[in-house]
Parts: structure tokens; C-alpha cells; sequence
């Protein structure tokens, strides 16, 4: 009897050994206030999402598990394989809704701009930690090149979201691994100018999207109803919301994807500015451990990769609320661990996952 | 090559300690905007968008009132609602409509009727609106269609309100119909300043009494405040002014009467108008063939309007009131009444007709070869003598005719309570020279004015012109204005607005004149060219005979059946009765029906018999008294 009890307490114990406790208590708190917000968003998928959840934390659990030396060894062949996979998706991709972000393995269809969520920031990392010695200006444009290529195939596929997402990430590395203030000023007054070259690029619909968010109520029905609708939702929060289920926007299906990326509209809505400000600081925190994990990191290479997961949470959370709130484009952002749908929760979970590697092995390399 | 400069581990994580700082400040301040803008959305202007929800949230949706009911003066209905389940399809939130019509087609049964019904109201729509692409469901088919509705987005069952015409064909022209609002009723309903009690109606009088009472048969619409989605559906009521249904019609005509006269007119074409002398209440309002007006209500399928308007018999003319016919004899006793009131004659005064009478070289036949001998004014009615006429014309001159003839109504609307009634055409020098554009044609002849006497040339008048004359004789001269509706009924107060006789002018004419035209209508019937059809009459009737010319024969020998059904002449017949107190007048005529005694003049019979006696002819089946039981 104690046996089995001893057992199972040490099973746990070793199941338990690599997760963060602090991160994981403060993602416990996220997911519960989530399944709350998702029960009145769309309670009949709260199940599927507890599936999702579940493979989810087998995936963070693994890479717990993973010590950053072998994530180090990882990164080239990941980065390559994802690459290779982008431009088969450009050559042989599936299209759904115009846009071509699948590919068809038969058995199975995979998203492969996904995987670049991770395998950029941590090629990057790998690249800075390889070249730590000393970094020369072709180092930089290296890592540039490492960058833009992955992005130049995933905005054209397109998909902007993504893009924005792989870009932070990507940019995050640069930016920790001490690219000089001065080369990032001429780096943003560069981007300044370019804007309207930019805006070139850009698909009709994009374009779109971004003149809704200017004015969204020059067309009311169509391409700027997401966005009148979701300001209304959150805005008729008020303080202290109108209380879980009882949000009119939300349960009269004026928010257009209240389970997804509109989720943070019926958070609002509900539990108004309270609420939203919970979520704020939940976020903040998870956020501020993801930061000390990167600052307690040995190498360079686990440095970079903590820092830059942890700002991946961050440019999902913020584009997403942004988004929902008004202040930023409509791109296919979820809100960060807290929207319905198993791809980015996987994502989101192996990250959390090698925060959690690298928190673990902070000791073992500087022996 | 510069040696490798080796950095400082110390200093390194210093300056990542610095990034991570910077990057925390970042997140910081992002976080902090976000905050600003939660706190401007949900505090500064949490009110306008609460506002917002609310309006989002709340619509006010119109509820259509009942449409008045149209009862006949005993009360029998004839226009009716009934409450039905439809399908229908809002093809603005429909991708591929065909697609989903085949679709739906495998829950419900869609005929290909119902398809280009469905079409039709879509060319005529807007997109936004709900259009039926079934009507009449039934329970079943409902239950149906409620299972699988998640397949059909955009498609919904309404409970709807449905005009209903029971008696089918009947007084179909009386009636008219109603049918969907078109841009042409929007702008009557914009003239009336009655867009917002229009809100939400659908349908809209399109003829007849529908359309000249559609003000008081709508009623006022009620408004329901009702929570609605996203996709405008309604989740629930919060609120609700009910609408208060439109007012009834109660009309003078007599439904059982008007079924006699239908029957009795069988598969002829024609018209027949009875009024009641004393008021100008219509009995009967007939024009055959007629239609059924229920095919209209939810929109008359491309078949049914194709056969309607192609059939060689025009059944959607209403043909006592825009049908015009030269009146024939009918003409000879207002002719004569003209005489004695202008003093041109007197009773007495005869003609020894020879059978034909020449005038500029030209010779005018009568009817009867060798003439009817020494004719005096009752003969000439009597036995319907057109030489006695044609002489009578020639001394009278058009203008003198046509100045007579106008005070009954002739050649002028009636002003019956149904919209689109015709003029006809009342022959005089000054009508002749606005009709025509050729100095030579627009002068009249005087022999022109010869065949005016007997109701022939260019006199043209409508059915319901000439009851309106023969009634005002009947009455003594007192002209009413012809009208249907004899109260507009408030049901919700039981009021009753009478809709008032109203007499269009009272005619000084002699007693002794009246006196003798009567007489000699009675003798029509008594001893003329009426004595066949009203043998064994238990009543005094009044009547006259009248023959149309529909082809001219250059002075052939008429044989009827000799000539195309289409060229034979058209039948008609005046009468009143009884003659002492008449209680009802009437005129009908029956299209190419030869001669007026032998199919015109049989109908009226039928009509007086019934009206005056409640005898059904023998062949006609109580039927209808069966039918309206229910009412």
C-alpha cells in the first residue's frame, strides 16, 4: 500500500522533475480563467480543447525534457527541414480560404509556418552561440538572411499573422544578441521610409485590413464589422463587465470568431476592464518568469532562445488584444493559451517547454 | 585580418541583462497601451458602446396588421386571411442560390413552378428581403424542413398571413387582388405619407376594391422591440404594440346574385351591371370570363400570368368598366327621352316607316324588310323601329344628342369606387375634331349622326355607363354615383361608416315624359322585342333590346351563323324592374352574341327572377349557400 503510495508519489516526482513550477502555476491560472472565457464563448468545444490541452502538455513535457545542448544540435537540421517544407508548400501546398498554408502529407495535413515559430529563434540562437567569439557585420547579415527567408515564404503564402509572429521572434534573437542601438534606429527610420513600399507588396486584402482599422465604420457590414463589433463588445464591458454568459455580443453572435481570435472580445464583454487587467498581469507575469529564466541562462544560445520564446508569448498576446481592441490590423493572431484550436496551443506548450529546459539545466553547463 | 577579439563573459551578460531590461520595458509599455486603450473603450466611452450593444441587441420589427376583411351585403366573404407556413430564402445571405433551392428541393417539394415563381419575385426584389419559394406548407413538410434547417442558412419557415379569396372567380373584377409591394406601390405609399405603416407589408391592392381601399384594408402596424442576433434573428420579445387590423368592407353587391349572373353567362363572354336604382349601391358587377385572384397573392407563376394575357377571351379586362360597346337599341329610349325633353316629338307623333330611310344617297336599312308600317314613339321602343330613329337623329342634329346624352352619364366616368374605369365615347362635332388630326376627318357628317340614333357608329360606351343611365330612368331621373362598398366596418369598435348616396345630379325631366318611356320598356317586355324572354314574368319589368354591329356588312344580309363566331354582333339588353318601384337596373351584354332578345335578354331574366323572387333557374345547383355556411 505505501509501496504503491510511494510509487506513484515518485512516478509524479519524476514526471514533475523537469517542469518549472512557477510557470506552470502561473499557466494553470491562465488555462483555468481560459476554460472559463471558452465555456461562455462556446462551451459545447470546451472538451476538444481539453484534448488539444492534453497533447499539448505531453509536447511541453518532452521538451522539458530536452537539455538545451541537444536543442543546440536541433536547430540546423529543424530550421532546414521547415525551410524546405515552406517552399514545398509554395510549389504543392493545399490552398483553403486563397491562401496556400498547408501541405497534404497524406496522411495527415501540416501548417509547416508553424514550426518556424520555433525553429527561427532557435537557429538564430544557435548561429549567435556558434559565432559568440566575436561578431562580425557578416555575422549580422546572416542572421538577417536566416530571417527574412522563412518570413519572405511565409508572407507570401499568405499569411501575415504568422509572418509578424516568426518575425518578433526572429527579431527578438538580433535584438538580445546586441545588435547596436545605432544600426536599429537606421534599421527603423529605414523601415519608416520603406512603408509605402511596403504597402505595395501588400495583398488587396490586407491592404484592406489596415485601412478598416483606419476607419472601420466606412463599411459597417463587410470588412469592418470584426472589428466595430468586437470595440463594442469590449467597450460595453464597462468595469466590472456584464457578468460570465451574459454578454449580448457574444451570445447573440455579433463577435465573429468568438472562440478563436476573437476570444479576448468576450473576455472583455463579460468581466469588463477587471477582467481584461487580469489578463494583463497574468500575462506579465508569465512573461517576467520567461525573462528571469533567460537571464539565469548559462550559454549564450539558451539566453537568446528563453529570451526569444518568452517575447513570442508577448507579440502573441499583444497583436491579439491589439487587434481585438481596435489598435492594430486584423491578422489571424490567436490570443496566447487562451483561444480554442490545438496548432498554436502546441506551439505555444513546446515553448513553455524548453523555458522550462533551460530553467532546469541554468546550472549544469557552467560546471 | 584583424586578430579575433575576444569579448569579456562579464561584460557580455551585463549587456543581455540591459537587452532583457529594454525588452521588459517594452513589454511593459505595450502592455500599459493596451491597458490606456481597455480603460478609454470600457471607461471613458463605456456608454456609447453600451449604447451600441443595445441598439445592436434591440430591433423593432413591424407586425403586419390583418387586412380588413370584404364581406358581400349579406355578409357571405370574399376576401379573407389565412394563416400559413412559407419557405423562404433571403438570397443575400444565400452563396449559390440554384444550389440550395436543389437542396432544399430533396427536404421539400420544390416544383419547377415554384422555381420560376422564386425567380420572378427576385427579378422584382431586393436582396435583402425574404423571398417564398414555397408556400403552403404543410405540418409535415414543416417538420421536415426544422430538422435539417442547420444545412440552410439563409432560408426560414415563416408563419404568414394569406389573402384568400373563397369564392375563387367570383366578382374576381369587383374585388381585383393583391400582390407584392412594387416600386410603383412604394411610391403611392410615399404619396399617402404612409411609409411607416408600410413597414413590413408585403402585399399591396393591385385592382378593383383591393387597390381603391387598400388605405382602410391595411390597418395599423404594430411593432415588436425583439432581441435579435447577429444573423437578425429574433431570440426573443421584449416589448410589443400590437397592430390593430384593417377596417371591413361591406359591400352592396350580392354575392349569390352575382353567382347567378356568372352561371348564367356560363362560357360567353360579356358584362353585366346591376344597381340599385335609389342608392347607386352595385348588386352585381360582372365581366366574363373572370380569373381566380388567388393565383396573385403569392405571386402569380409565369404560366398562369402567360395564359392570362395571351387567352384570346381577356380575361384580366375588367369589361363593365373599360370594355366600350356601341349600345345598339338600348340607345333608342334615351334617343326618345331626348326627343320628348327637347320637344322634338311627341308621343303621338309617327312615322310611316317604309323599311329604310336615304339620306345623301346613302341608305339606312331597318331591321324589319318593308318596314313596320305607321310608328309612333312606344311602337318605335316596342319593336325596336330604326327608321323611326334615324329620322328622329336627323332632325335632332349630334350636338343636341350629345349635350342629352351626357347629363345621364354617357361617355363619362361613373366614378364607381374602382380605380381605371374607361371614358367611352360620347360622338359629338367637338369630340370628333379633337379625335382626329386630318381637317377632312375631324369635320362631321351629318349623315354621320343618322346611325348615332340607333346606338351605332362612333358611340361607344362602357356596361356600367349604360346601367348607370338606365337606373337614373328608373329612378326618375336622380343620379347616383355607381359604388361597391356599402359601410367600412371598424371591427375592434363595431363601427359602421356608411358610405352615403350620393346623388351626381338630379335631372329635370318631366314626369310625363319618364312616364312614357317606362310605359313603353314595359311594353318591351309585355308585347316586343322582350315578350319571349319575360313570358310568365310574375313582375312588371322594364327592359330594352339592343344589337351591336361588331363587323360591317356594306349592306349584306346579316346571317349569324354564317359569320365568324368573333364578327357576330354583340348582344345587349337594358332593364329595370319592378317597373312601378324599381329595385334594381341593369344592362348586360354578351360579347358576339348575336341578337340582344336571344342571349341577353334570357340573363336578365334570370337576374329580376332571383332578385325579385329569389328563384334560382332550374339548372343552376344551390351550391354556394353550402360554401359560405362556414363564414
Amino acid at each position: 500500500m505505501t509501496d504503491f503510495a510511494f510509487n506513484l508519489r515518485d512516478g509524479w516526482r519524476k514526471l514533475a522533475a523537469p517542469v518549472d513550477p512557477v510557470l506552470l502555476a502561473l499557466l494553470a491560472l491562465l488555462l483555468g480563467y481560459a476554460a472559463l472565457v471558452l465555456v461562455s464563448a462556446s462551451a459545447e468545444r470546451l472538451g476538444s480543447q481539453f484534448v488539444n490541452l492534453a497533447v499539448a502538455l505531453v509536447v511541453m513535457r518532452i521538451a522539458a525534457q530536452v537539455p538545451p545542448q541537444r536543442l543546440m544540435h536541433l536547430a540546423l537540421p529543424l530550421y532546414t527541414a521547415g525551410v524546405l517544407l515552406l517552399v514545398a508548400v509554395a510549389l504543392f501546398g493545399d490552398i483553403s480560404k486563397g491562401a496556400r498554408r498547408w501541405l497534404n502529407l497524406g496522411f495527415m495535413r501540416i501548417q509547416p509556418s508553424e514550426i518556424m515559430k520555433i525553429a527561427v529563434p532557435l537557429m538564430l540562437a544557435w548561429y549567435f552561440q556558434k559565432h559568440e567569439a566575436m561578431l562580425r557585420a557578416r555575422d549580422w547579415l546572416a542572421a538577417a538572411l536566416i530571417l527574412l527567408v522563412p518570413i519572405g515564404l511565409i508572407a507570401r503564402q499568405p499569411d501575415l499573422g504568422t509572418a509578424i509572429l516568426v518575425f518578433a521572434a526572429g527579431f527578438f534573437v538580433i535584438f538580445l544578441a546586441g545588435l547596436s542601438w545605432k544600426v536599429l534606429a537606421i534599421l527603423f527610420l529605414g523601415g519608416l521610409a520603406s512603408l509605402p513600399l511596403g504597402w505595395g507588396l501588400l495583398h488587396d486584402y490586407q491592404r484592406q485590413r489596415i485601412l478598416t482599422l483606419i476607419d472601420p465604420e466606412a463599411d459597417p457590414l463587410g470588412k469592418g464589422f470584426h472589428i466595430i463589433q468586437s470595440t463594442i463588445a469590449v467597450g460595453s464591458g464597462g468595469i466590472l463587465g456584464k457578468g460570465w454568459g451574459n454578454g449580448t455580443q457574444t451570445h447573440l453572435e455579433f463577435i465573429p470568431e468568438r472562440h478563436t481570435d476573437f476570444i479576448f472580445a468576450v473576455l472583455a464583454e463579460e468581466f469588463g476592464l477587471l477582467g481584461a487587467s487580469f489578463l494583463l498581469v497574468l500575462y506579465a507575469l508569465i512573461i517576467g518568469r520567461g525573462l528571469m529564466i533567460a537571464g539565469n541562462a548559462p550559454t549564450l544560445f539558451s539566453r537568446l532562445l528563453a529570451g526569444s520564446v518568452t517575447l513570442i508569448f508577448f507579440t502573441y498576446a499583444f497583436v491579439n488584444m491589439g487587434m481585438v481592441s481596435g489598435i492594430l490590423p486584423v491578422v489571424g493572431v490567436p490570443l496566447p493559451f487562451v483561444s480554442y484550436g490545438g496548432t498554436a496551443l502546441v506551439t505555444l506548450f513546446a515553448g513553455a517547454g524548453i523555458l522550462m529546459s533551460i530553467h532546469k539545466h541554468r546550472m549544469l553547463v557552467q560546471k | 585580418m584583424k586578430p579575433a577579439e575576444f569579448k569579456n563573459p562579464e561584460q557580455e551578460i551585463e549587456r543581455f541583462q540591459g537587452r532583457l531590461a529594454a525588452t521588459g520595458g517594452l513589454v511593459l509599455a505595450a502592455f500599459f497601451l493596451l491597458f490606456a486603450r481597455f480603460f478609454w473603450l470600457q471607461v471613458v466611452q463605456h456608454e456609447h458602446y453600451r449604447t451600441r450593444a443595445e441598439d445592436n441587441r434591440i430591433a423593432l420589427v413591424p407586425v403586419v396588421p390583418n387586412r380588413g376583411l370584404v364581406v358581400d351585403r349579406n355578409g357571405a366573404v370574399l376576401a379573407r386571411n389565412y394563416s400559413a407556413y412559407t419557405l423562404e430564402i433571403t438570397p443575400g445571405r444565400v452563396h449559390d442560390l440554384e444550389a440550395v433551392i436543389d437542396e432544399l428541393a430533396g427536404v421539400i417539394d420544390i416544383q419547377p413552378r415554384d422555381r420560376k415563381r422564386f425567380r420572378r419575385l427576385l427579378d422584382e426584389s431586393k436582396n435583402f428581403e425574404s423571398l417564398p419559394i414555397r408556400t403552403r406548407l404543410t405540418d409535415e413538410e414543416v417538420a421536415r424542413f426544422v430538422a435539417r434547417r442547420y444545412r440552410f442558412p439563409g432560408v426560414e419557415i415563416k408563419a404568414r398571413l394569406f389573402r384568400q379569396y373563397p369564392q375563387r372567380a367570383l366578382a374576381s373584377h369587383a374585388l381585383g387582388y393583391i400582390g407584392r409591394v412594387n416600386d410603383r406601390d412604394l411610391a403611392t405609399i410615399e404619396k399617402h405619407g404612409a411609409e411607416d405603416n408600410y413597414r413590413g407589408t408585403e402585399h399591396f391592392g393591385k385592382t378593383g376594391l383591393e387597390q381603391k381601399y387598400e388605405f382602410e384594408l391595411h390597418g395599423q402596424t404594430g411593432f415588436e422591440q425583439v432581441e435579435v442576433d447577429a444573423g437578425g434573428r429574433a431570440v426573443r420579445v421584449l416589448e410589443r404594440t400590437a397592430p390593430l387590423p384593417g377596417n371591413n368592407l361591406v359591400l352592396t353587391l350580392d354575392a349569390k346574385l352575382q353567382q347567378v349572373v356568372e352561371r348564367a353567362f356560363g362560357a360567353r363572354r360579356g358584362a353585366l351591371v346591376a344597381i340599385e336604382p335609389s342608392t347607386g349601391g352595385i348588386l352585381a358587377l360582372v365581366s366574363m370570363p373572370g380569373y381566380d385572384p388567388n393565383l396573385f397573392v403569392d405571386g402569380i407563376s409565369p404560366q398562369d400570368w402567360e395564359a392570362l394575357n395571351t387567352s384570346e377571351d381577356k380575361p384580366m379586362v375588367n369589361r363593365a368598366l373599360n370594355g366600350a360597346y356601341p349600345p345598339g337599341s338600348t340607345f333608342k329610349p334615351f334617343m326618345a327621352l331626348a326627343a320628348l325633353e327637347t320637344g322634338k316629338r311627341t308621343p303621338q307623333q309617327s312615322i310611316a316607316d317604309p323599311g329604310f330611310f336615304t339620306f345623301g344617297g346613302h341608305t339606312f336599312r331597318d331591321d324589319k324588310k318593308g318596314g313596320h308600317g305607321v310608328v309612333d314613339m312606344y311602337k318605335s321602343i316596342v319593336h325596336s323601329c330604326d327608321t323611326y330613329y334615324y329620322v328622329l337623329a336627323n332632325d335632332m342634329g349630334i350636338d343636341a344628342i350629345s349635350n342629352f346624352m351626357r347629363q345621364l352619364g354617357f361617355g363619362s366616368r361613373t366614378g364607381i369606387d374602382i380605380e381605371g374605369e374607361s371614358e367611352g365615347v360620347l360622338p359629338s362635332q367637338e369630340w370628333k375634331r379633337k379625335r382626329f388630326r386630318k381637317p377632312e376627318q375631324q369635320k362631321w357628317y351629318a349623315g354621320e349622326t343618322i346611325s348615332i340614333g340607333i346606338g351605332q357608329g362612333y358611340n361607344a360606351y362602357t356596361p356600367i355607363q349604360l346601367a348607370q343611365a338606365t337606373a337614373a330612368i328608373a329612378n326618375d331621373g336622380v343620379m347616383f354615383r355607381p359604388h361597391l362598398v356599402r359601410y367600412v366596418e371598424n371591427i375592434r369598435t363595431g363601427e359602421r361608416r356608411a358610405i352615403e348616396p350620393e346623388p351626381v345630379r338630379i335631372l329635370p325631366l318631366k314626369p310625363a315624359n319618364l312616364d312614357v318611356i317606362k310605359r313603353a320598356l314595359v311594353g318591351v317586355n309585355k308585347e316586343g322585342t322582350g315578350a319571349r324572354a319575360f313570358a310568365g314574368a310574375e313582375y312588371l319589368a322594364a327592359g330594352k333590346t339592343g344589337t351591336a354591329q361588331v363587323f360591317s356588312l356594306k349592306g349584306g344580309k346579316y346571317e349569324a351563323h354564317k359569320v365568324q363566331e368573333r364578327l357576330r354582333d354583340h348582344a345587349l339588353f337594358i332593364a329595370f324592374a319592378p317597373a312601378e318601384e324599381p329595385t334594381i337596373a341593369l344592362a348586360v351584354l354578351v360579347e358576339n352574341g348575336g341578337f340582344g332578345a336571344q342571349s341577353a335578354a334570357p340573363i336578365a331574366r334570370q337576374v329580376l327572377d332571383y332578385w325579385l323572387l329569389g328563384k334560382l333557374p332550374q339548372d343552376a345547383a344551390p351550391e354556394f349557400e353550402a360554401e359560405d355556411e362556414g363564414d
